[in-house]
């Protein structure tokens, strides 16, 4: 059963066909990749899915149900989490009121009124801060941080909020190779308890390690999918990405841009 | 009758308050300052052009020829001197010193002419051409003329010179202008002069159409504000259509109810088309990202 | 790397503030202390110096305490920086003035007695007016802002049947003299001043607060992660416009008079806006110093140069002075040098011990990493 399903999707700006009839889907508890050149869609796809943009024609269904056209608020809400290609955090709050204003989704006007920071929620707090290594710098202003250490925030106000499918767009782009281990460690754990991640990213030696089951996107669709290992060998997978006459090796090594 | 009088006066007065914008909508577009001390510079030009006019016996637009270049030089210095050192929050830290700015201008103005109204009086100035039943007061057909003549010379330079090339570079994109080498600091100062020397000139014709003292400014900077933003901040094209709009609907309001509610349909006006088009009539997107 | 496993132990909250408190920020004593002894000399004040003089300067002082308070709450902490705030102080001045004249109250404590609707009606005002302003962002909103003030004054102009227009309206002032006369309104303001400041504090460490701050760095965001962004910003705003339109209404009372185009007045939001920045916008305490500050050399100024402009002059000056000297404000700046001193001293002193007994977890190897100290300055 797949968790995220798209359905011809269908985006353009101006005349430029971002996504042309994307469909492709999500399994549940996989950890998933989506590679593909740049401008290939894949951000767009994201933006689509998570309600920051809306699709010219197409569904997306999340969990059985119809979540297209849903505002970005409420998308979080049902349970999918995403990081940004160009790191999202507030820099002028510290390190742990980050991670509040995600863990704030209950309820209504009486709860908002209360401490943002009760018992309760800042034992959640430590334990994401431990679990992804940031609690040394809780009360730094976010804004001090490193770049990887504001994408590994990032990360942290997605998880706090217990979402059962988080969407990470280039995690490993800029950040240092142990900073990149630690995330990868970081989220095969939240995936053996069982948390669907999808992952776009140009770092093939991290996707295809990571990953349960990659998908090639082109032009606005989907190119082909399946286990990292058939991907790589896929003929019409080196001639999108690289040209045609661009080695396996060049795949396998590096960086994609 | 009196409804085509109250257009004719508007379109002709659309034309100063055009100028009078376009040198706020191009500061902006560049630097992203909101230049609120545009309503004094408007008056401190028609007080180089009331003073220069009378003591030099000279005929208020030769009067042009020492103010413009003086207020250029003047833009160019508050730049280099007030607004190049601010780092965080530019929009409303150049704000807020463009104000302590205009204040410092309205008190110096005020201790040197006093709160009295004043006009710029010439000789031509009070005869008007008469085309059927309706009136085209010379000094308006003026105004008209030397807005249209700025105006266009704006348009030449932004399209037709390297540094209008360059100022349009950084309207668009401020970092990709820099990387492209561009030396944004001197663009931005050479624009703040440009936009406060065509505030001066259009004091020149606001001081000849209109009895004026310091305080005379906040009024015209919340209607040049107005303007700025029906026009779509950053547009001088946009500016330019709506002041002319707005002075239309307010004389016409003005000549057919009372002068009272002329004014205030001018900021009623802009509440319902911002309920509408909240990037205002002319302009493309709320704001840049970041 | 070895990366501890995420096992949710549970923690006692003792142990979790000791984790998350900010070891350069002082204490929670010395805060309220401090806040403390500021009420005390603020109390004590016009009881030391009775020169009615002086205690007027400490009631102007106290109009703009309450007011840049109330208007932080809003402009501070969602970063919507309002130049409209006028709205609702000339809301305040006419609802007073109004009442008074229609109701014919005459005596000072029942004049006094309805000032809280000043604020109802500065915040009753701020609804219809947050939902058209709230529309728009940044540069355009504050410009919006300043339009609607004139929207206001020229109404106030255009039915003198209801506000005197140009003429004004004139409130019968208490019969008290010298500071019998101050006094009342010098506390009063301070109370209320203390309640907004309570409020402001309350917001500052509440979900919906939080959110406010969220807005101000990133609204989009923070809409993404189910911030109520619209509802926030507006019952932000009616808050702060509640405050603000009590300082009108003892404002009408205390001056006596009411006029458009002093009601209504863009200088009084640069005033607000100003006085905040100059302290520290978004913070809880910046607002106060910068009234406490700059509220007196306002008005020494003009009283002193008041006969010319002169005082526009020194006072403008002034301003671009500070504003260019202390871009961040006056508490923030001074946070983050004491910060600076406090994170040099220890980092002397973690040097001088040696970092062998510090027990290395995953996130200290991450925060040792290069270019990460944790007291490393200067964002973006």
């Amino acid at each position: 059963m797949s968790l995220i399903e798209i359905q011809e999707i269908a985006k353009t700006y101006g005349g430029i066909h971002a996504l042309d009839g994307c469909t492709l889907s999500f399994e549940e508890g996989h950890i998933s990749g989506l590679i593909g050149p740049n401008g290939s869609g894949k951000t767009t796809l994201f933006n689509v899915v998570t309600g920051y943009e809306q699709p010219d024609s197409g569904s997306v269904r999340f969990d059985g149900d119809a979540i297209t056209r849903l505002s970005p608020d409420k998308v979080f809400d049902r349970g999918i989490g995403r990081t940004f290609q160009l790191t999202r955090i507030f820099p002028r709050m510290n390190v742990v009121e980050n991670l509040h204003v995600a863990a704030q989704r209950s309820g209504g006007f009486r709860s908002e009124l209360s401490r943002w920071s009760s018992t309760s929620e800042r034992a959640r707090a430590k334990e994401v801060l431990d679990f992804v290594g940031l609690t040394r710098l809780a009360s730094e202003m976010a804004g001090n941080l490193s770049y990887g250490q504001q994408k590994l925030l990032e990360f942290a106000c997605i998880i706090i909020a217990r979402p059962r499918v988080i969407l990470l767009d280039e995690p490993a782009g800029g950040i240092n190779p142990t900073l990149l281990r630690h995330l990868a460690s970081r989220i095969r754990a939240l995936n053996d308890e069982g948390i669907t991640f999808v992952v776009v990213e140009h770092d093939m030696e991290f996707v295809m390690g990571l990953c349960h089951k990659v998908c090639v996107m082109h032009q606005g669709r989907t190119l082909c999918s399946g286990h990292p290992d058939e991907v790589r060998q896929d003929p019409l997978v080196l001639e999108a990405y690289l040209g045609t006459d661009m080695r396996e090796a060049d795949l396998t090594r590096s960086g994609a841009n | 009758m009196l409804v085509l009088q109250g257009i004719v006066d508007g379109i002709l007065a659309g034309a100063l308050y055009a100028l009078m914008g376009s040198g706020l909508t191009l500061v902006f577009g560049v630097m992203e300052v909101i230049n609120f001390a545009q309503g004094i510079i408007v008056v401190l030009g028609a007080y180089f052009t009331y003073t220069f006019a009378s003591h030099l016996g000279v005929d208020p637009f030769v009067t042009l020829l020492l103010t413009i270049p003086i207020m250029f030089t003047l833009g160019y210095a508050v730049y280099m001197l007030l607004l190049r050192p601010i780092k965080r929050d530019r929009v409303i830290m150049s704000l807020l010193v463009m104000y302590a700015t205009a204040v410092v201008i309205e008190g110096v103005l005020d201790l040197i002419f006093g709160g009295t109204l004043v006009e710029v009086t010439a000789s031509y100035g009070t005869s008007s051409v008469h085309l059927g039943s309706l009136d085209f007061p010379n000094v308006y057909l003026l105004a008209f003329g030397l807005s249209a003549v700025l105006l266009a010379a704006l348009y030449w330079i932004l399209y037709h010179t390297k540094f209008g090339r360059s100022l349009r570079a950084t309207t668009q994109n401020l970092t990709a202008a820099k990387l492209v080498g561009i030396n944004v600091d001197h663009v931005s100062a050479l624009t703040l002069g440009i936009g406060v020397g065509l505030g001066a000139a259009g004091g020149m014709l606001f001081g000849m159409t209109t009895p004026f003292n310091a305080a005379s400014s906040y009024d015209l900077i919340s209607r040049l504000l107005v303007i700025v933003i029906l026009g779509g901040f950053g547009s001088v094209w946009g500016a330019g259509v709506a002041a002319i709009v707005m002075l239309v609907i307010e004389d016409v309001v003005a000549v057919v109810w009372s002068p009272v509610w002329g004014q205030t349909i001018f900021y009623l006006v802009l509440a319902l088309v911002l309920m509408f088009r909240p990037q205002g009539l002319f302009g493309r997107r709320l704001a840049r990202a970041q | 790397m070895a990366v501890a496993e995420a096992a949710p132990e549970l923690l006692s909250p003792a142990e979790i503030d000791r984790a998350f408190r900010d070891p350069f920020s002082p204490s929670k004593r010395t805060k309220a202390t401090s806040w403390i002894v500021l009420l005390a000399v603020l109390t004590a004040f016009p009881l030391v110096f009775t020169n009615p003089a002086v205690t007027s300067i400490g009631v102007f002082t106290m109009f703009f305490l309450l007011a840049v308070v109330g208007w932080n709450i809003f402009s501070g902490y969602s970063g919507y920086i309002s130049i409209g705030h006028a709205v609702y102080y000339g809301f305040g001045q006419y609802t007073v003035a109004l009442l008074i004249m229609h109701l014919g109250i005459t005596s000072g404590v029942s004049e006094l007695a309805i000032v809280p609707l000043a604020g109802l009606a500065g915040a009753a005002v701020a609804v219809p007016v947050g939902l058209l302003v709230l529309r728009v962002r940044r540069h355009t909103f504050i410009v919006l802002t300043i339009a609607v003030m004139f929207i206001f004054q020229l109404l106030a102009f255009n039915f003198p049947s209801i506000t005197g227009g140009s003429t004004g309206l004139n409130v019968t002032p208490p019969p008290w003299s010298g500071n019998d006369y101050n006094l009342p309104f010098y506390y009063i303001a301070l109370g209320t001043a203390a309640i907004g400041l309570l409020t402001s504090w309350a917001v500052r460490r509440s979900k919906f607060g939080l959110g406010l701050l969220a807005i101000r760095d990133d609204e989009d965001r923070a809409k993404g992660l189910g911030i109520k962004v619209t509802r926030a910003k507006l019952i932000a705003l009616v808050l702060s416009a509640f405050f603000v339109g009590i300082a009108g209404g003892l404002y009408a009372i205390f001056i006596g008079q009411v006029f458009p185009q002093f009601a209504f007045t863009p200088f009084y939001d640069l005033y607000l806006a100003v006085f905040a920045f100059v302290g520290g916008l978004g913070t809880l305490s910046g607002p106060v110093f910068g009234a406490l500050l700059l509220g007196p050399l306002q008005q020494y100024f003009e009283l002193q140069f008041g006969a010319t402009t002169l005082y526009l002059i020194i006072y403008g000056v002034l301003f671009v002075v500070i504003l260019l000297a202390l871009p961040r404000g006056i508490v923030p700046s001074l946070a983050d040098r004491y910060r600076t001193f406090l994170a040099s001293r220890w980092r002397r002193a973690e040097e001088r011990r040696g970092v062998e007994g510090s027990g290395v977890t995953a996130g200290s190897m991450i925060a040792s990493a290069p270019g990460a100290a944790p007291a490393e300055r200067g964002g973006s």
